[in-house]
This record gives C-alpha cells, structure tokens and sequence, in this order.
C-alpha cells in the first residue's frame, strides 16, 4: 500500500485510515460532520497527495493536449485552468482531469489517483501515433498536493504567501512561494467551496501542511479526510471517478457535455459522433430522498414496478440533512416529474429528482 | 473514550448490549463502543413489531454518513416495541447508546440463550482485543 508523505501526520492525528485505490488515506480524523462543516463554514484541509501530476513540455505539447483532450484548449492563458476529458476510442471517459497551463510550451495534467497510470500511457500513446513533438513526464512521486477549502482559506492562506491571492481568481493559478516553500497555488477544488489547491515537492508538504494548521486553527480549519471530501463534493453535484463515470460513460451521459468542443477533432470524437446519432440512452440526475431511507451506489432506481436505473453516489447530505444522491436513470424517464422510488434493501422509498448542484454556495 | 460496559446488563459478540426487565423482556441496543467505531450516526431502520427473529438475525440498519451496519439480534423472540425516536433522531445512539439509543425491545423465546452472552468483563476483553 502506498503513503504519502504526510502519513505518520495522519496517524499521530488519530485519523482512520483506508485502501483508497491503492493509497493509504486518512477517511476521517475525528468526525466526518464536523470535518465537513469546517469546509462550509470555516476551511478544511485535506492531503490530496495521491493525485496525479502529470507534465506535458515541448514544441508539440499544445497539439498534444488539443488532440488528447476533449475541451478546446486554444483561448487558454498562461495562468489559467480548465477541466478537461479524456476519452478511450470508444468516446468513453477515462479521466476529468485538469490542464495548467505554465507556459506556451509546458503544461501540467492533475489526474484521479486511481486513473494516473491510464493517463500516462493514453497520452503517451496519442503521442506517438500523431507524433508530437513533446516530453510527457510523470511527476507524481515528487509533488505534494494539499486542497485549502472553505470560506476562511484565503484568509488563512494569505498569512503565508507574498502572493496576492485576491488577484487569483476562479479556475486560475500563480507559482509563488508558501511558509517559504517553491508552491503553485490555484483558486479550485472539489468542495464547491472557494478555496485552494496547492502544489509543492513532496518532501515539503509537510512543512505546508504545519504551517497552515498553525495559522488556521484559530480560524477554524480543520484536518479533514476523504469521507468528508465526498459528502462535500456530492452536494455540490461533483462526479466521482471510478463511481459516477468510468470508460463506459460517455460526456453526453454526464453533466459533462459542456467539456466537449465539436468544433475541433479529438481523439475518441467518432465514437461520441455516433453514440450522439444513436441517441443519449441514459442521464445521470440528482436525487433526493422524499420518505426515510438512504440511497447508496449500486441501490436500483423504479418508477412503478419498471427498473428504470441505478444509484452511482448516495449519502447523507450534512449541509442539507438530507439523502441526496446522483443516478442513471432511462434518458425516457430523467424528467423532474418522474415519480421515482430507489430500492433499499426490500423496501421501496419515494424519491424525486432534483437539480444539481444540491448545494451552492452565497457568494 | 467509550462509556464503561455497566453489568447491569449482557453483551454479544456483534456489539449488541441486551438488558432484561422485570416482566421478562429483553431490552436491545449496540454498546457505546459500536456507535464510536459507527460515527455519526444518521439514520436507523428499526423492526417492524411483531416480527419474530431468531438469534443473530439481522433485525435492524444503523448507517453513518459513509457506512451501513446490521444490528444483529442477540436474543431470538419477538420484537415487541422498538425505540420510535430514533426515526427522527438517530443520533441518540452517539449521545446515549446504553441509554436513550436503546433499539427494540424483545420477548425472547428461548430464556436460556442469555446464558451464551457475554459479561461486561468479558466484552471489555473482547474489545481489547479488537483494539490490537
């Protein structure tokens, strides 16, 4: 099983930890409420280490990337991100991943921690069927990744950068320096927070992750694990990889149509032409539960005695105090008036659809 | 810290406390130590009374945020009452597992199977074990 490099941190915490596709990872420390209500009323910090880091460089890297992904990346500013996917053949989704862009020439690809490796070789292989001109590095082992989430975190962040973070806006990044340390920090995460994702070498996470404890904790923050990062992303209508999407779900079937340009060629685009011909067949929607029970991944969706879809995410919503989920439903079916029911163990319980996200945050 | 295993009452290997009344039934619930490792509790799908279970059946849900555990019966019998304030407040079993979380109340159909149940010395060992 691997670590990073904040493990010994996590355990001295009293953190549980889990098998997070391969990774030891802290679930939570104390409780998984209080670790998400941090995050939507203070800030929260979470060791996303396990992410991959991957660095396209080169005269080629652009040509690259606008080929390999499916969002046009032609107006993209130095400085700035963009949400991404990455399609098999087969127009299904592989990642959604996000591209920096450093330099005309040098890029950085934040990918899943279970998808890394798939990455790697997708690009890689694009590459050398188109020949591109580029370098394609993984840079995972040797960058540290902390996510600062929640309203108090530019606060908390400012106190140790000379960066101007009011000047980062949403979706954009500066390579600056924080508690001393060489650090790329970008306005993003998956909280539906505002908040923070920061980059540094591994072996000087550490030393981030202490000083943002020591200035945050008077302000609230909060070490918080992977439990609370999926409540948290769930309300904010956030897919999870290898649960709301693998390579057999398609962007049209997703709330992801908006990352595919149809204006360009893309790799996988005549699969997505044709699937797109053939007719969307399925929807993923936003639930929420109306009588007493807890939708759960895997749980069958009805409408009548009809198995019409299947539940990907379902929890406890801590911000709503509700059961909220996201599932496949028959694209015939996916209207929000569609008296729904989820099975749970033997019982039927109403259930209606709702639209995402469940939570959006006062600006 | 967990609440201390009183001996006021038996214990079952699965985490279930079982404490008998004076008419002879049985009440049933899952000890402090069990709603620690379960966290945050937020909902629990009790019994339907009258229904009759056997020993180590499941009888009802208990689910955290992340997680959903069975609560096994440890007593096989009736389910004659079941704690109807857990519907809208599951987090009793956090703030009072021994107590105010108490799930059902059982008429057992077989008094001599409290005999297979655990002291709280012995759940105390059981426990500690489990820790290591």
């Amino acid at each position: 099983m691997k670590k990073t490099p904040l493990y010994e941190k996590h355990v001295s915490l009293g953190a549980r930890m889990i098998d997070f596709g391969g990774w030891l990872m802290p679930v939570q420390y104390t409780s998984l409420m209080d670790e998400h209500q941090a995050a939507r009323q203070a800030a929260a910090l979470f060791d996303i280490c396990h992410m991959g880091e991957i660095r396209v460089t080169g005269p080629g890297a652009f040509d690259l990337l606008q080929y390999a992904l499916t969002r046009d990346l032609a107006g993209q500013k130095n400085g700035q991100i963009k949400l991404s996917a990455l399609l098999t053949d087969e127009g299904g989704i592989i990642d959604d991943l996000t591209v920096y862009k450093m330099g005309d020439e040098t890029f950085l690809l934040v990918t899943n921690a279970t998808t890394r490796e798939a990455d790697l070789s997708r690009v890689s292989a694009l590459r050398d069927e188109k020949g591109f001109d580029c370098r394609i590095e993984d840079a995972s082992d040797q960058t540290g990744k902390l996510d600062l989430q929640g309203p108090a975190a530019e606060a908390i962040l400012q106190t140790l950068t000379d960066a101007d973070l009011h000047n980062i806006r949403f979706y954009h990044f500066a390579e600056t320096s924080v508690a001393g340390v060489p650090a790329l920090v970008s306005r993003s995460g998956y909280t539906g927070e505002d908040g923070f994702e920061l980059y540094a070498a591994a072996d000087s996470t550490g030393r981030i992750w202490d000083a943002l404890m020591k200035a945050g904790e008077p302000r609230g923050l909060k070490p918080a694990g992977l439990g609370a990062r999926d409540t948290l992303r769930l309300e904010a209508g956030m897919l999870l990889n290898g649960q709301d999407i693998t390579t057999s779900v398609c962007p049209m079937e997703v709330p992801y149509a908006w990352l595919v340009a149809w204006e360009k060629d893309f790799a996988g685009r005549p699969a997505l032409d044709e699937r797109k011909r053939r007719g969307i067949a399925r929807q993923l929607v936003g639930f929420e539960m109306v009588g007493r029970g807890i939708a759960r991944h895997g749980h069958p969706v009805l409408n009548g005695s009809r198995e019409i879809g299947v539940v990907t995410s379902g929890t406890f919503s801590p911000t709503l105090q509700k059961a909220i989920g996201l599932a496949f439903l028959d694209s015939s079916s996916a209207a929000p008036a569609t008296p729904l029911a989820v099975r749970i163990r033997e019982h039927e319980i109403p259930a209606k659809i709702v639209p995402l996200p469940f939570y959006k945050r006062k600006k | 810290m967990s609440k201390p295993n009183s001996s006021d009452r038996l214990y079952s290997k699965d985490h279930e406390w079982v404490q008998s009344q004076a008419d002879g039934s049985a009440v049933v619930g899952i000890t402090d130590y069990a709603q620690e490792m379960l966290t945050d509790i937020v909902f629990v799908e009790l019994p339907d009374v009258g229904r009759v279970v056997a020993k180590g059946e499941a009888m009802a849900v208990v689910e955290s945020v992340k997680s959903v555990s069975d609560v096994y019966a440890p007593l096989g019998g009736e389910i004659i009452d079941v704690n109807r304030a857990l519907e809208d407040k599951p987090e009793l079993i956090n703030s009072d597992a021994f107590g105010e979380g108490w799930i059902a109340k059982i008429q057992p159909a077989d008094p001599e199977e409290m005999a297979a149940l655990l002291s709280a010395v012995d759940y105390d060992a059981l426990i500690q074990q489990e820790k290591h």
